[in-house]
């Protein structure tokens, strides 16, 4: 016997199983779901988020299968390399480190695609394989980074890699060469450019994820990724469209250490640059020179909160972390409250953070700012209230007045170095 | 100019907590609100409409309490607005939800640019944009912070990356999604509610807008969510008591030992 929700066909509570608990109730973030002679409902608020299925201690709701599409194939898993000025995205080097672990779960192959103008200089005849020395400084940097070879397409309509040739170029490449993963760096290039790709394939893409493994049962890419402004965490799988894709948040994969002894291949691709058209075009970069270290690079943070009181006491923050080399974050609070510019914002709506030490001051740790640091290898919170979020998240925790322990924490830092 | 501005109904997201015993988000009389991302793109378009002149029509997907989104948008300047709305649209992901929108949005052709948030708050995805330019066959950027021209044809924004500001010149037709700096949302006024409330909202299936239903909604969909779960970002801390200059050493003391300092 089913419950006719209203969308009955795509999602349906099996109404002998269902054994009233209503944990479903609590679970669904759209409220679609109600208690109606005992047994779950389900409305048509439902946006089929499926967290009444995995909720279900009675496994009583049922989502239909999703789009099939051929029998998917392709070998690889395919790393895009993000670079400007001849300095590779960080992010790259994190991804292969990751999809060498993938690849050998999956016995295939890493690729780093290297496309943009002049990076083939010196990368070697096309198809003729070349010891990682050998090649252009940025294939020898990704061979020795974990890339068993590296794909290049070279092409002065590559330059800034402006969204729509590039997307032209790796559509050609993929068609070719059928990679199973696909991965990007979530950065503002890769969530810009992967779903142009994805859209142009008509496959799947999976945003942000920070989580990235092998079903080998299934031959499939299990990617985990945050929703809900890290509320919720969501598994989402690409059964049976090639390739897999998904941008994967920076700083949460750890790169190889380099090893120069590592061989690979480096093949070039001849390219019609008559078909890279862009309708965009860059017509200036600036560099926001705001901060003495940037918030995204920083090893050390000294963030603050609505505990701070004022702007004025943002100072005290900013000798601490210039003390540490470190940079200053700030949580929405302290943002909204005017006490600091928003580029200084970490959290769901500003930036994702992972330094080796965070330490939040005076910031009580909503569910929207851990999301944006909880990934810092060390987090430290000073706060004057014991039951502050921040201190479930914490490796320590000093519970007192910041303007005590940060001015005393400063003077220890200058004894110890005089 | 004529501007389409694509929004989305989301939870509000302050009302999503978790409960700590349970483990489960708690909902307090759930209220769906517009993203908050997407009033920016809409503010956006109104004030383009304010200052060159034009339309700004409004179009979301979603199940029919949706409409309510779209006469929230009316209220804040937007002249016309869609809706899509069909059990078959249900469970889309962003490569299915952006076909649908693509799809309607071609209807409405001929038009100048398409103006989104830059995420949703639900899903965070930010896929929905670049994907509907593409299925369009017409340029993107995103993060866009402002729209420091725009003529027939061809506009010049700056857009937030890393660190850095682009300035971006693109040919129109075309679609931005926007950042909150770009503007500081109106708040409805008594005659865009008075026009709200009169406002007939045409509602499209997926035959209206020419699609089958094998291609939009969960059918049309590559990725699936297999599971959700609450994260758990407890971690064992240990508490630093004592006088502030005692736990000043012991922390210092702390982060060298764990070789952080």
């Amino acid at each position: 016997m089913m419950a006719d929700g209203a969308l009955s066909d795509l999602i349906r509570v099996l109404a002998d199983r269902c054994t009233g608990c209503e944990a479903c109730v609590g679970v669904c973030p759209t409220g679609a779901i109600e208690m109606r002679e005992g047994v779950a409902w389900i409305g048509d608020a439902c946006n089929l988020c499926r967290a009444c299925v995995s909720t279900c201690p009675a496994e009583a709701i049922e989502v239909a299968a999703t789009a099939r599409a051929e029998a998917a194939e392709g070998r690889g898993v395919w790393v895009f390399v993000e670079h400007r000025r001849g300095q590779v995205a960080p992010v790259v080097y994190e991804l292969l480190g990751q999809a060498r672990g993938l690849a050998e779960t999956l016995g295939t192959k890493v690729s780093a695609v290297l496309a943009g103008e002049g990076v083939a200089s010196g990368a070697g005849a096309a198809a003729d394989p070349v010891a990682g020395e050998g090649a252009g400084p940025l294939a020898a940097e990704l061979i020795a980074r974990g890339a068993d070879e590296v794909l290049v397409v070279d092409d002065p309509a590559l330059a800034d890699l402006r969204e729509e040739p590039v997307a032209t170029a790796l559509a050609d490449l993929v068609r070719e060469r059928k990679p199973e993963i696909f991965l990007f760096g979530a950065t503002a290039l890769g969530r810009s450019l992967a779903p142009r790709l994805a859209a142009r394939l008509g496959t799947g893409l999976t945003a942000d994820c920070t989580g990235l493994d092998i079903d080998p049962g299934r031959r499939i890419l299990v990617q985990t990724r945050p929703a809900f402004g890290g509320n919720l965490m969501a598994v989402v799988v690409c059964p049976h469209h090639r390739p897999q894709m998904a941008t994967a948040r920076p700083r949460v994969f750890r790169p190889l250490a380099p090893d120069a002894s590592r061989r690979g291949e480096v093949i070039t691709f001849p390219v019609d640059g008559s078909r890279l058209l862009s309708r965009t075009r860059l017509l200036d970069y600036a560099e926001e020179v705001t901060e003495m270290v940037k918030l995204e690079d920083a090893d050390i943070i000294v963030a603050g909160g609505r505990g701070l009181g004022g702007a004025e006491h943002f100072s005290l923050l900013f000798e601490l972390a210039r003390l540490l080399g470190g940079a200053v974050g700030a949580s929405r609070a302290a943002v909204d409250a005017g006490w600091i510019p928003y580029y200084h914002q970490v959290g769901q709506t500003g930036k994702t953070v992972a330094p080796k030490v965070y330490i939040a001051v005076g910031i009580s740790g909503a569910i929207q700012h851990l999301a944006g640091m909880s990934s810092a290898d060390v987090i430290v919170a000073i706060n004057k209230n014991p039951q502050a979020p921040i201190f479930k998240v914490a490796n320590y925790g000093i519970v007192g007045d910041l303007f005590a322990v940060i001015p005393a924490l400063i003077e220890a830092i200058k004894r110890r170095r005089s | 100019m004529r501007i389409i501005v694509l929004i989305k109904q989301v939870p509000e997201s302050t009302e999503v907590r978790i409960n700590p015993e349970t483990n489960t988000l708690i909902r307090e009389g759930v209220k769906s609100i517009i993203n908050p991302f997407d009033t920016y793109a809409l503010e956006e378009g109104v004030l383009i409409k304010e200052r060159l002149g034009g339309t700004v029509v409004v179009m979301t997907m979603g199940p029919p309490q949706a409409r309510e989104a779209l006469q929230d948008a009316i209220a804040l300047g937007a002249d016309e607005a869609i809706l899509l709305s069909d059990r078959a649209f249900a469970g889309a992901d962003t490569l299915a939800t952006s076909r649908a929108l693509a799809a309607a949005v071609r209807k409405l052709e001929p038009y100048d640019l398409i103006i989104c948030g830059k995420q949703a708050i639900d899903g965070d995805t930010a896929q929905v944009g670049p994907e509907v330019a593409e299925f369009l066959d017409i340029p993107h950027v995103t993060y866009v912070r402002k729209v420091r021209e725009l003529e027939p044809g061809r506009a010049v924004v700056e857009r937030m990356v890393e660190g850095a500001v682009e300035t971006v010149e693109m040919s129109l037709p075309g679609l931005i999604t926007v950042v909150k700096d770009i503007n500081q949302p109106r708040i409805p006024s008594l005659k865009g509610i008075m026009k709200a409330r009169r406002a007939t909202i045409p509602v499209w299936t997926p035959a209206d807008v020419g699609l089958p239903e094998e291609v939009v909604g969960l059918r049309g969909s590559p990725t699936a969510v297999e599971k959700v779960f609450v994260p758990q970002v407890e971690r064992r801390g240990e508490v630093i008591e004592g006088s502030p200059e005692e736990v000043a050493e012991v922390l210092l003391s702390r982060l060298q030992s764990v070789g952080v300092l």
